[in-house]
């Protein structure tokens, strides 16, 4: 679940982070009346993805009637695939130095890290990826939090890295980074974000330091304890951690861990790894798969029903290969759950399923009978679907 | 032997009487694993499929000497069960619950590792030593065959898939541990690699691993500085674009590290050949072993 940019700078105000004055605005009306009122202002698409100031939905307007031009604009763009219902107009800072700072998780150290740099803005990514040296890292203690000592230090080390810095004397920066750090780690805690990010966190031409932008992404598997949330920001602030594609998030809103990849072989399997090997397998028989779908442990008929439903949902999808691995299932039971499943559908194109199991027989006798393709193999399988979806595109 | 359990493990299961921590650990007793306790928050004194259920871990390991535990509770309360065993002193602690917060097993880890506790999983199928009769988590009991092959990977349907595959080829396991998905983990590939050099009865290690993160690359690390035993490698989603999170929290490529090519490279460079599909395995299992065996 991701926060828009003005929601989460709500939350680091909250927690005593400096933040522009800023005021949502849904109709370019609006945003005049807001830059009437502050003077020269910032107008900022309010959607879940980044990337959106090089789509060019982030203008300055230094008069009321450019900030009504600048939002009509904006409003009526479509970033990555979201529509912009609404757009922050900020007071526009004077920035001298452009910093990162953000907080996620460390996977390789099973921690979280505070991650600090002074060459931040929009060009982090290229940073990260070319000049890694540039980026300073701190794993704190997850009970202790990061300490001032600690966070001293991580400042030091990030001025060092980058040759030092002067838009502030060394002792300031110092002494001003040190809460930022620590509130933006509580923060995080208490949202169990599982990114708490400001980049940038500007240092303004008389020296204030302030959030530029923030980003804020909570945990999907924390979303338990954040109900309040979850109801305030929509089910589509949910969806969107899922990406920007039209059907990973209509997936998402049923539930599915669904990932679209755009061929033409939609695949459905129980258990990440498995589904993943299926597609590999695809691919190694001359296919391309649509999409990967796990439907999880257990292999129930109604989850098996939604799966399909979902897959023919792409219109790309020319055929489907399911993969069970049954473990104890009985097989049988896969068979009779995807026979109803595909009849209740009406589903027409290319079936074939491979599933183990006990009773995986009978299931494979079943699944012939009615004319859904049974195979004992993954390999198997994978080659006759392809061949199967080869056969109907000419035909 | 075996690696992490045996026959003299004594296995207590946290959420025992739950329905899945119920049907698990049936599953266990049935397989022959010593499950000598369960624990229930307020279902202390009882007894459930014969096993004797405390309210607390401590109770639990001071009444039966319990040295391992599974849990199984849901996962709000997976992190507090993963500490409390650890208190108590358990000494492996394996999580079989899936869609823990992070930042809970983040706490949970350093606590842990603070009393010396190992842990497999979190969102793992366990481990099972099929000669030793013993198991903790969700293996199926039937594709198990006692035998000289140590299996470590991600996931569990893929794990199952790679044990049947061996075991039809008249390959069994020493044992087979599912080291979880989860972007934080307890036990690493490298920490069971080296486990397993060190296990009398394993004479080759396949690794599963699988796209993102970079434990793979870690443990190719550690085989390629000398491995006493043949290792025979697999990744699984060689076919994922890059940036796609596939299911598993884990299974993200970002920029190189954690790409499909970035392991095999790196798998390849220590010796370890890579196969490209589960058959491959096998016959990698069969090329190397044949070859151990007449050496």
């Amino acid at each position: 679940m991701k926060l828009l940019e003005h929601q989460a700078k709500e939350r680091l105000r909250r927690v005593g982070i400096e933040c522009p004055t800023g005021l949502v605005a849904r109709s370019p009306q609006e945003a005049e009346k807001a830059a009437q009122e502050m003077g020269p202002v910032v107008i900022k698409a309010q959607v879940p993805i980044g990337g959106r100031g090089k789509a060019g939905g982030v203008k300055l307007a230094k008069t009321p009637a450019e900030a009504h031009a600048a939002a009509a604009a904006i409003l009526s763009m479509e970033i990555h695939g979201y529509s912009v219902p609404s757009v922050l107009c900020e007071e526009a800072l004077e920035i001298a130095k452009e910093i990162y700072l953000g907080v996620t998780v460390d996977r390789d150290r099973r921690s979280m890290v505070v991650i600090l740099s002074f060459a931040g803005g929009m060009e982090i990514e290229e940073v990260a990826e070319h000049s890694p040296e540039k980026i300073a890292k701190l794993w704190p203690d997850p009970f202790a939090g990061p300490q001032a000592f600690e966070i001293r230090e991580l400042t030091l080390q990030a001025l060092e890295a980058v040759g030092g810095d002067e838009t502030l004397p060394k002792a300031r920066y110092l002494a001003e980074l040190v809460p930022v750090v620590q509130s933006l780690f509580r923060l995080s805690q208490e949202l169990d974000a599982s990114l708490c990010e400001i980049n940038p966190l500007v240092v303004t031409a008389s020296g204030q330091v302030i959030a530029g932008d923030a980003k804020i992404e909570i945990d999907q598997n924390a979303e338990f304890r954040h109900r309040d949330l979850v109801r305030e920001l929509g089910p589509d602030a949910s969806a969107a951690t899922s990406g920007d594609d039209p059907l990973e998030v209509e997936a998402r809103r049923r539930g599915l861990t669904y990932v679209h990849l755009g061929g033409s072989v939609g695949i459905i399997g129980n258990g990440a790894g498995l589904v993943m090997n299926t597609l590999d397998l695809v691919k190694q028989h001359g296919g391309s798969a649509a999409n990967f779908l796990d439907i999880g442990g257990g292999a129930k008929a109604e989850v098996v029903k939604q799966a399909l439903e979902m897959l023919l949902l792409d219109p790309a999808v020319q055929g489907v290969f399911v993969n069970i691995f049954g473990g104890i299932t009985r097989g049988d039971e896969v068979a009779r759950g995807l026979i109803s499943a595909r009849d209740e559908l009406g589903m027409q194109l290319p079936l074939v399923v491979r599933m183990t199991g006990t009773r995986e027989e009978e299931g494979r006798q079943l699944l012939e009978a009615a004319g859904i393709t049974p195979a004992v193999s993954a390999p198997e399988a994978a080659r006759k679907i392809v061949e199967l979806i080869g056969s109907t595109g000419s035909s | 032997m075996s690696i992490l359990l045996n026959r003299a493990s004594k296995v207590l299961v946290q959420g025992m009487t739950g329905s899945e921590g119920s049907f698990h650990t049936q599953q266990m007793l049935d397989f022959g694993t010593q499950v000598v306790a369960g624990v229930s928050p307020g279902k202390g004194g009882t007894k459930h499929l014969g096993v004797p259920v405390f309210d607390t871990v401590r109770e639990a390991v001071e009444a039966t000497g319990a040295d391992t535990a599974g849990v199984f509770v849901p996962p709000p309360f997976a992190a507090d069960a993963i500490m409390e065993s650890s208190a108590a002193g358990i000494s492996l602690v394996v999580a079989i619950t899936e869609l823990i917060p992070v930042n809970d097993m983040v706490r949970a880890r350093a606590f842990i590792s603070a009393r010396g506790t190992r842990l497999i999983g979190p969102n793992c199928p366990g481990l099972m030593s099929p000669g030793e009769r013993a198991k903790v988590g969700i293996i199926p009991n039937h594709i198990a065959n006692p035998g000289e092959v140590g299996v470590v990977s991600r996931s569990g349907t893929l794990t199952y898939e790679i044990i049947q595959a061996l075991a039809r080829a008249g390959y069994g396991q020493s044992t087979s541990v599912g080291i979880g998905g989860d972007p934080v983990l307890g036990l690493s590939f490298s920490d069971v690699v080296e486990l397993f050099a060190a296990d009398e009865e394993t004479t080759l290690v396949v690794l599963a691993g699988e796209i993102g993160g970079s434990d793979e690359e870690r443990a190719a690390e550690l085989i390629g500085r000398g491995y006493p035993k043949p290792v025979v490698g697999f990744i699984s989603g060689r076919s994922a674009p890059p940036g796609k999170r596939m299911g598993h929290a884990g299974a993200i490529i970002s920029g190189t590290t954690g790409s499909p090519a970035s392991k095999v490279a790196a798998l390849e460079k220590a010796g370890v050949k890579v196969a490209d599909t589960i058959e491959q395995i096998v016959e990698l299992t069969r090329e190397r072993l044949g070859a151990a065996r007449s050496s």
